[in-house]
């Protein structure tokens, strides 16, 4: 890429006394992407984000926002704004207000003209037109996210920081603000960084994925790559749903390899790093590329146990015996009927190429505890 | 069903009876029987006579000077008050340290518990001819007065009731949402443009209590202006005390009692008003 990024890490690390809550990241996020920065509480994306906003410094390293170092440069001079986990809006002021607020910081002064035209502009854009005159605690919790999108995006920004913007919203209304923030960005066409910890809001609403653990980026690309090749058995299991099966390295042929599980089943899985032979693995098996079939084929048999039908989709609680349960997937067709039933045995095969084999050592473990310690002192 | 309605009424009653019981003997009564005195006439041997007369309405211009030195130093007073306990409240709430924080709340609170009047007897010998005057001559600054001036009063008035100004201040400032600061200063707003726009503007209402709670108690006051004033600088409560125990002259004292809670009121309407206006739907917990 050879235009300026929005928004660049060089070798950034963040420590609070004794403990690191960012290591060594380097992360360059191009022009006009939508970027989620996903990770479990306590990997560093919220200090991530918080760097960029101005409102922590460095322990290392340099934070670029469009070339320029931001080193020393308060919050009230970065050309980013930031809409707030639950929003941060000004209880003292009405909705109009809250969004010129900003605006009414700037100098050179601007008109009251210009900015009572750009704030009527911004309450249009979020579909909030006459509610300008309301006060904060009288707007629904959706509003006030609206609200708050207004208030940051109207002083136009270079890059728009959204830290867990959607995490207070019921379910239906989160969905419907997704496929308004990604309209929004694209109308815009300004770089929006998201944090958040709900991997399903950073899949569907993303341009890339960079996903977080222990301070560092585990793995950064577009949401297809981090879900059908996730980088370590970290992503695989916190990136939508997988069964981790463990077994041991059997028999090694290029990017394959046969793994022998604990009920002696031999499954061909494709490996993502090095791996060598009699080697302890976890092999990911993502529930949608298991099928089923009445008993006789497949590689592996086991018992249905619970069933959770969901209109265009089954899930299948599988017992496998001497493996443990997993859990399948299958599209429902309308009209085809004949679902699996619970007590039934059922036979469970593998869609090619699908398994993914890891080491099996996880070797995170502590890095992620002393990482909670730091976003509870942050 | 209304058995059991009367029933908790009854016993809400009940309650709330021994504190009614109180208000009407030591609160409603006797503003009633000043309010009957005020329009009486003095009895010759002193106290009170029946009548019905507003002459001593028609008198209080007699005693001017105490109610000029009332509302012009209660109000000086106030702010004083506010102008130091501010700064204070805003690093005990902000900035301190958590560890220290309770530490410096206790030693704000601890003077509380010695009586106000030993306290202000201790200014009485820092400010007197043997105390800060007498260290100054020796640096050739010679009859210097600090006892018995209006400077006295109002130092003795800051001193005895920064507290009360610092802990309404304090518990508005530690509510306030850090977040707003951040998102204040995201959007552009330098830390003294954050201060006036968010800050103080939320911190108002501990803002107005402290004052209306200061400048009311001010407006009573009578134990500092003798003690440090010296009879110089008369308080509306000098006059009262005057008035009731020495001339023994109740119908005027009553006049100017009545007078000075009809003001405690107005005061008090005002801020709560001033208040209201400023922060929204939030009120000043006083009234």
């Amino acid at each position: 890429m050879t235009a300026v990024p929005d928004i660049e890490f060089r070798a950034v690390t963040k420590r609070y006394g004794a403990v690191t809550a960012v290591r060594g990241v380097d992360l360059a996020i191009p022009p006009s992407a939508f970027v989620a920065l996903l990770g479990p509480s306590g990997c560093g994306k919220t200090t991530c984000l918080r760097m960029i906003g101005g409102f922590e410094q460095p322990s290392e390293g340099q934070v670029l926002i469009r070339g320029r170092d931001m080193a020393g440069t308060p919050p009230y001079r970065r050309p980013v704004n930031m809409v707030f986990q639950q929003y941060a809006l000004f209880p003292h002021l009405d909705v109009e207000e809250n969004i010129s607020y900003g605006l009414r910081q700037a100098r050179p002064r601007l008109s009251s003209h210009e900015i009572a035209l750009r704030a009527g502009e911004a309450l249009s854009m979020v579909q909030l037109a006459g509610y300008g005159r309301r006060k904060i605690h009288e707007l629904s919790g959706g509003q006030q996210q609206r609200v708050a999108l207004a208030r940051a995006l109207v002083n136009k920004p270079a890059v728009l920081l959204l830290d867990e913007p959607l995490a207070a919203l019921d379910k239906k209304l989160r969905t419907d603000m997704q496929i308004e923030l990604q309209n929004l960005q694209r109308e815009i066409g300004i770089t929006f960084v998201l944090v958040t910890h709900d991997q399903e809001e950073a899949l569907s609403m993303s341009d890339f994925v960079c996903v977080m653990n222990g301070g560092r980026i585990v793995q950064l690309g577009q949401p297809s790559e981090i879900y059908d090749e996730p980088a370590d058995l970290f992503v695989a299991d916190f990136v939508g749903k997988t069964n981790l099966v463990s077994g041991k390295v059997a028999r090694l042929s290029g990017d394959l390899v046969d793994v022998a599980l604990a009920d002696g089943t031999v499954i061909s899985a494709r490996k993502r790093v090095p791996l060598s032979r009699g080697e302890a693995v976890s092999v990911s098996l993502r529930p949608e590329s298991l099928s089923l079939s009445a008993p006789g084929s497949g590689s592996l048999k086991g018992i249905v146990r619970n069933r959770i039908f969901l209109g265009s989709t089954a899930e299948y609680a599988i017992e496998v015996r001497g493996i443990g349960s997993l859990l399948a997937k299958a599209d429902h067709v309308i009209g085809q009927g004949n679902l699996f039933k619970p007590g039934e045995p059922v036979a469970i095969g593998f869609a090619a190429g699908a398994p993914l084999a890891f080491p099996h050592a996880n070797n995170n473990g502590t890095n992620q505890r002393e990482d909670q310690n730091a976003e509870i002192l942050s | 069903m209304r058995r059991s309605f009367f029933r908790k009424n009854l016993v809400t009653a009940l309650l709330l009876a021994p504190a009614a019981l109180w208000l009407v003997v030591f609160l409603v009564l006797p503003f009633v029987a000043i309010a009957i005195f005020s329009v009486g006439e003095r009895a010759p041997e002193g106290g009170y006579q029946a009548a019905l007369t507003f002459a001593q309405y028609a008198n209080l211009p007699a005693r001017a000077t105490a109610f000029w030195n009332t509302m012009v130093l209660a109000p000086i007073g106030a702010l004083a008050c506010l102008l130091v306990a501010y700064p204070v409240a805003y690093y005990l709430a902000l900035r301190a340290p958590d560890r220290w924080r309770l530490i410096l709340l206790a030693m704000i609170v601890i003077p509380f518990w010695t009586s106000l009047l030993m306290r202000t007897y201790a200014w009485m010998y820092i400010l007197g001819g043997r105390g800060i005057p007498a260290l100054l001559t020796y640096v050739g600054i010679e009859d210097l007065r600090l006892i018995n001036t209006p400077g006295a009063v109002l130092l003795g008035i800051v001193y005895g009731y920064l507290p009360l100004m610092i802990l309404p201040i304090y518990v508005s400032l530690e509510r306030l949402d850090r977040r707003l600061l951040e998102a204040s200063a995201d959007l552009g707003a330098t830390p003294l443009s954050t201060f006036l726009g968010v800050t103080l503007r939320l911190s108002l209402p501990g803002v107005m209590t402290g004052f209306s709670l200061v400048m009311i108690l001010l407006l009573g006051e009578y134990l500092i202006p003798t003690l440090l004033g010296g009879g110089k600088v008369f308080f509306i409560g000098n006059a009262l005390v005057d008035l009731f125990l020495q001339s023994r002259n109740w119908p005027f004292g009553s006049a100017i009692a009545i007078t000075l809670v009809l003001v405690s009121v107005v005061v008090l309407i005002i801020a709560n008003r001033i208040s209201t206006r400023l922060s929204g739907a939030r009120r000043v917990d006083l009234i």
